[in-house]
């Protein structure tokens, strides 16, 4: 590949390196844990003290948000910088320093969208990990029709009042902000819609955590009754919020894929079926319909680690391909799930335990990622909306007329 | 690894699409087929010479830059689009591979000149029964005072039917399904005791069975050392599913791109049908396939040329991947054009009968994902 400055490039990964050996400390350097994830925020917790000082040294260097503008405390990378930084963290195994909505999707969109006051307000406490956003999208009867939400936000003269209910806000009892799409004109459908940021803190507020078939409760139910929020909160134009939204959730959309929905760190399905079905004496696994299928979920599983590397490489070399984050989240959720049921076939009975002793603690995790995989074809757009997406957009087949 | 290719690559890739949109398309094969060709084509295999396509992968000099095989896997890739028949992937892939892993310099230095001219074709004779076991070789090459005498049958040799000298794997030593013991042996097809068995093939690109019965061979026809062919062989079958591979993913293309078209044109209930939701989600989850076999061919291409440890897993990826794709999309290729589809006069029909053959030449799918869980330990 190259590089107008491939000396300056290869200067700063050896400055990077010598870095991240000095800044990154041994225990951030270990594969990460559930309950070791920093997602920032006015109630940060740091199980790891080690975590808190590696958020606190990435974030002064805007290494947590590499390639946003110096100005507003980002890293002011270069995309080619970016890439060196992300190969050298990867060398040492050194873990992301936050997990965070804000640098995920909403950053990338206000950036785009927001005025310049707006960047200096939220931009750099996002950097920092100091605020912790949730969005605010779908609504109990705007799911998929996500353009169909409800909640109302009256123009008050000096401010702006907010009534109504949103549903599977992730994280919405622990954040500090929302990013909200709210209804400012009832009169028409995607042109009535605007994108507002308020403190959950704000009187009128309330976050309810949703019990999941996993047992666990990341997403809530949120309410809003008579929440004023200053008119400087607004992003972008009045009745101008769906443009941002549809941006948002490419990003939304991208981040999902490109993490591949995590739920790492139990063994691979080949290995618990190893384990638990055995081989016979040249190592292939004894049931060998399982093993077809096993191989061919490991083959697509590549294919998409392959794909998203040279999607990033064509739009890097100016290639792009349109509305990728479609092609990607549908795929992603794919194998997301195809892995999962995977590990429980390969599990037996093993796989069927929902707490306590008697039961191998990677295979009870297992069992709960399972449970939380189904949403992967849900959240962030439904896989039948993704392949809507990529028939309409990317192949132009048309609506009925 | 890249995914992006070269300037050169990129130009080389135009010549060759327009070269097959122009002088290769579909209905060329099909005048062929009415003509009882049966995949000889003396005329396009001048213009493949002119055009220097025989010699994508061999240096002008030892040492020379060449376009690689990810150059070449661009104009396999353009002929696959219009399901063109002819000697690059047995000639200018298999054979001119053949002797860069394995000739010796003697050999390299009479044959790649040749094959880079387009003045000799080669065909690969390997397969003993009806499916892909490159070890299953029976057809036996005895040590003589002079050389060697062979004696077998090879089924469904592609190209075979034209070629002018044969690839032979014959054993040397141990018995079928030994990997020890193979050897490959250069003999022309017009040698004494070969006889070639031109066969009709469903796609029209024919092939042939080849019996040798007592051809004899001086020493200087062996590629390599005898015994331990399949050190040969085995990158040799990789770098021909990979060129397959991509030409497969060229043929899916077209057929992709073909149906698209059909349905957004044809009408019925007063709507176009590629407005009906059933069809669009067919379309789209073909498409993102498609996506994904252009990552694993083009990673597999890019494998090949930089020698990659990995390239046998890669090869099996893309052989496997685009086996499925191509199946997947020549059916639906056929379905979603209804009747049509089922008609001489149109092209879909085309297109799967040429992808059954893609799916079985090197490997089907199946047989790769057993490859791939074995190399990977399960």
């Amino acid at each position: 590949m190259a590089y107008d400055n491939a000396e300056q490039l290869e200067e700063f990964r050896l400055e990077t390196r010598k870095w991240l050996e000095a800044n990154c400390p041994a225990s951030m350097r270990t594969p990460m844990v559930d309950d070791e994830v920093v997602w920032g925020g006015r109630n940060a917790t740091f199980k790891n003290p080690d975590s808190k000082l590696w958020l606190d040294r990435m974030a002064a260097k805007g290494w947590t948000a590499p390639e946003w503008p110096k100005e507003y405390g980002g890293g002011g990378l270069t995309r080619a910088e970016a890439r060196v930084l992300e190969q050298e963290m990867r060398r040492i195994k050194a873990r992301a320093p936050l997990f965070s909505f804000g640098l995920w999707m909403f950053g990338p969109a206000l950036l785009e969208f927001g005025n310049h006051e707006q960047k200096l307000r939220f931009i750099p406490d996002i950097v920092k990990g100091k605020t912790r956003w949730c969005q605010g999208y779908s609504e109990p009867g705007a799911g998929s029709d996500l353009a169909g939400l409800q909640t109302r936000c009256e123009d008050k003269g000096d401010h702006y009042l907010i009534n109504g209910q949103k549903v599977w806000t992730s994280y919405a009892d622990k954040a500090d902000w929302i990013f909200c799409l709210v209804r400012t004109d009832t009169s028409t459908k995607h042109e009535g819609i605007s994108f507002i940021l308020f403190d959950m803190k704000s009187p009128g507020v309330e976050a309810r955590p949703i019990q999941l078939i996993s047992g666990e409760s990341p997403f809530c139910e949120t309410f809003f009754t008579d929440v004023k929020v200053p008119k400087d909160q607004l992003v972008g134009r009045l009745n101008g919020g769906w443009e941002i939204a549809k941006r948002l959730l490419q990003f939304e959309r991208s981040s999902i894929s490109s993490s591949g929905f995590g739920g790492t760190g139990s063994l691979s399905p080949e290995e618990y079926a190893k384990q638990l079905i055995g081989t016979d004496e040249s190592g292939r696994l004894l049931d060998g319909d399982l093993r077809a299928r096993l191989a061919d979920h490991r083959m697509y599983a590549k294919a998409f680690a392959l794909t998203v590397q040279r999607q990033t490489e064509q739009a890097k070399a100016g290639q792009a391909v349109g509305h990728t984050a479609s092609i990607l989240k549908y795929g992603a959720a794919k194998m997301n799930q195809d892995r999962h049921e995977l590990l429980i076939e390969a599990l037996g009975t093993e796989g069927l335990g929902w707490a306590g002793e008697g039961f191998d603690k990677g295979a009870l995790r297992v069992t709960r990622q399972w449970l939380r995989s189904k949403g992967n074809s849900i959240e962030g757009g439904t896989s039948e909306i993704n392949l809507n997406v990529i028939a309409k957009r990317v192949l132009g087949l048309k609506d009925h007329q | 690894m890249s995914f992006v290719l070269t300037e050169d690559q990129e130009m080389l890739r135009e010549t060759a699409m327009a070269f097959a949109r122009e002088e290769l398309s579909v209905n060329h094969l099909r005048a062929l087929r009415d003509a009882g060709a049966n995949g000889k084509d003396a005329k396009t295999r001048q213009k493949l010479a002119e055009l220097g396509f025989f010699g994508v992968i061999i240096p002008d000099e030892p040492g020379a830059e060449t376009f690689g095989l990810t150059g070449l896997g661009q104009i396999l890739e353009a002929q696959g689009r219009t399901l063109a028949a002819t000697p690059l992937l047995q000639t200018a892939l298999i054979a001119a591979s053949a002797f860069q892993l394995g000739g010796s310099p003697a050999q390299q230095a009479e044959w790649l000149p040749k094959i880079a001219a387009g003045e000799v074709t080669f065909a690969l004779a390997l397969d003993e029964s009806a499916h892909f076991a490159p070890y299953s070789v029976s057809t036996e090459a005895e040590r003589n005072g002079q050389g060697y005498t062979i004696n077998g049958m090879k089924k469904f040799v592609p190209d075979a039917h034209h070629a002018d000298m044969l690839i032979v794997v014959a054993r040397t030593f141990g018995s079928s399904g030994d990997r020890h013991g193979l050897s490959l042996f250069l003999v022309p097809a017009n040698a004494k005791g070969v006889t070639i068995s031109e066969l009709k093939t469903v796609d029209s690109h024919g092939a042939a069975h080849v019996t040798l019965d007592d051809v004899m061979v001086a020493d200087g026809a062996l590629i390599g050392p005898a015994d331990q062919g399949a050190d040969i062989l085995d990158p040799l079958l990789d770098r021909a599913a990979i060129g397959l591979a991509a030409e497969m993913l060229g043929s899916s293309q077209a057929a992709f791109d073909m149906t698209l078209e059909y349905l957004n044109n044809r009408k019925q209930f007063g709507q176009l049908i590629g407005s009906f939701q059933s069809l669009q989600h067919r379309a789209a989850k073909m498409f993102v396939e498609l996506e994904m076999t252009r990552s694993c061919v083009a990673a597999a291409l890019s494998a090949a040329d930089e020698g990659k440890r990995d390239l046998a897993e890669l090869a099996s990826l893309a052989k496997a991947k685009a086996g499925e794709l191509v199946h997947l999309v020549s059916n639906e290729c056929v379905q979603m054009h209804g009747g049509i589809g089922m008609t001489d006069a149109a092209e879909p029909g085309f297109y799967m009968k040429r992808a059954r053959v893609q799916e079985a030449l090197y490997g089907s799918a199946s047989w790769h994902r057993d490859r791939y869980a074995r190399l990977a330990g399960f």
